[in-house]
């Protein structure tokens, strides 16, 4: 598919290869990490260094497996407070959410809370 | 009068019974609030990860102590906003409690599983009584830190599932004794008049009733029918039990795993209903004249308040205040409420008997909210 070059063009081309890589876009990966943060850190931590729920930092994840990890968050875990994110997140957004803590979790955007 | 009196600033002028803190989570910061007009004094930073964070208030009502979970306990002053002391006293802690006398203030505490006992005056360290080791061979992780009467705290143990009471009448030598209380209790409440503790199971049906006027008597286990047979709901925030709702006879819970607010007698410990909610609760505070109960949710509810009358047991308000409603505080005699709106930066005024709103003030993700009128209160 040829298209004229220019700002257009660039634009339809971040589409297509969001939609390649299948990776959640740029203001919805805001409010992953808000997510993450804020309401998975009501149990984990604000900083991720666990609470009533395990530490989710990159060196207490190392070694496991990410479609374990993300089965977790999929699933929850049965006889655990951690609940099923299915329903809630897409699968493509799962994988994001693990890739991301597996190398150590983005820090809330200045103004975080806002949109 | 001495010449000191002279030499009062204006802010030592003021008094502290308007006054009150917001937790600001993510910047570590909280502010200094007064209701009577409702403004924001001051806002005090650096103190460090306030994610779940909880405060109590010294007994004149003059210094907030703040529980941080990354284990730190600051001691703030709210006539001359700042840090009058600070102690790193754990890894991860969940909040704290202040005794009876008013003289110690205890941390209860996750990692290293256990509660600490500090002083009012300049937080050192006076006592400390580690949990019993759970399943993992670590100290369990402490929930529900309460003070009682006759400078005794009642907590739970999460891997243990234990009720203890620490006693604290010899400050550095405080006795404890543990009772089996249910599986995973998550969080514990004692009723207003320091009675009764009860403990919040997360890991199986019913709730976990300790009598202090009784201890001989252990453990009993109330509302054993609640939910037996039904699937539950998955739970995206645990329900808080601290801000306990008791109006008149009746005591009104969080149900976990279900959109349903319990109703319990409190006489008899019976069901008497459930209302249906919005979402999973998180929080249910009695209006301070017992008329209405208001209840927050958890995610992805998070967005509404909803009402309850208190005498039909029926839904007669819902809101939406903002986005993601963490906390919700009465002034003292609940003229006012306000509601933190952690994802919209700003804290909602409500009048609490028409439900409108009065006003906004910002504030950086705000989630607790806590006035000074806790310090007279048992179990806030």
């Amino acid at each position: 598919m040829r298209r004229r070059q220019g700002a257009f063009g660039v634009a339809w081309g971040l589409v297509f290869a969001a939609v390649v890589h299948a990776e959640p876009g740029v203001a919805r990966q805001e409010a992953l990490v808000r997510l993450v943060r804020q309401d998975c850190g009501a149990c984990h931590g604000l900083s991720l260094r666990g609470g009533l729920g395990p530490a989710l930092t990159a060196e207490a994840l190392a070694g496991k497996d990410g479609e374990m990890l993300a089965a977790v968050i999929t699933h929850g875990r049965p006889g655990t407070p951690m609940p099923p994110f299915a329903g809630l997140l897409s699968t493509e957004e799962i994988t994001w959410i693990v890739e991301r803590l597996q190398e150590g979790f983005p820090p809330l955007s200045a103004g975080s809370s806002s949109p | 009068m001495s010449a000191s009196s002279a030499g009062l600033s204006e802010a030592q002028e003021r008094g502290t019974g308007d006054l009150g803190v917001v937790i600001e989570r993510a910047s570590g910061s909280v502010l200094i609030v007064a209701h009577t007009k409702p403004e924001v004094l001051a806002r005090v930073e650096g103190l460090g990860d306030l994610s779940h964070a909880s405060v109590v208030f010294s007994r004149d009502q003059r210094f907030a102590y703040v529980f941080g979970r990354d284990g730190a306990l600051s001691k703030l002053d709210l006539l001359r906003p700042g840090i009058a002391a600070r102690v790193q006293q754990a890894g991860n802690s969940i909040g704290g409690a202040i005794s009876q006398d008013g003289r110690l203030v205890v941390a209860q505490n996750y990692e290293p599983g256990g509660i600490k006992a500090f002083s009012a005056d300049d937080l050192h360290l006076v006592a400390e009584v580690p949990a019993r080791p759970g399943p993992n061979g670590r100290a369990a992780k402490v929930v529900g830190l309460a003070d009682l009467p006759g400078q005794r705290f009642a907590y739970a143990l999460f891997e243990t599932g234990e009720i203890c009471v620490s006693d604290f009448s010899v400050p550095d030598a405080p006795r404890t004794e543990c009772a089996p209380a249910g599986r995973q209790p998550y969080d514990g409440l004692v009723t207003p008049d320091g009675h009764f503790y009860l403990a919040g199971l997360f890991g199986e049906d019913g709730v976990a009733l300790w009598d202090s006027w009784h201890p001989e008597a252990g453990v009993q286990r109330i509302l054993e029918g609640y939910g037996r047979g039904e699937a539950p709901l998955p739970v995206y925030k645990m329900p808080h039990l601290r801000g306990w709702a008791q109006a008149g006879e009746r005591l009104f819970l969080p149900a976990v795993g279900r959109h349903e607010v319990l109703v319990v007698e409190r006489r008899d410990w019976r069901e008497l209903g459930r209302v249906a909610v919005a979402g999973q609760p998180v929080f249910v505070m009695a209006r301070p004249d017992g008329r209405e109960i208001w209840v927050n949710f958890a995610f992805p509810d998070n967005g509404r308040v909803q009402v309850i009358d208190a005498e039909t047991l029926t839904v007669r308000d819902t809101l939406e205040p903002g986005r993601a409603v963490l906390h919700m505080e009465f002034t003292p005699k609940g003229d006012q409420v306000w509601l933190s709106c952690r994802d919209d930066d700003q804290i909602m005024v409500y009048d609490a008997m028409t439900h409108r709103e009065i006003g906004r003030l910002a504030a950086r993700s705000p989630s607790g909210i806590f006035f000074t009128y806790r310090a007279t209160r048992f179990g806030m």
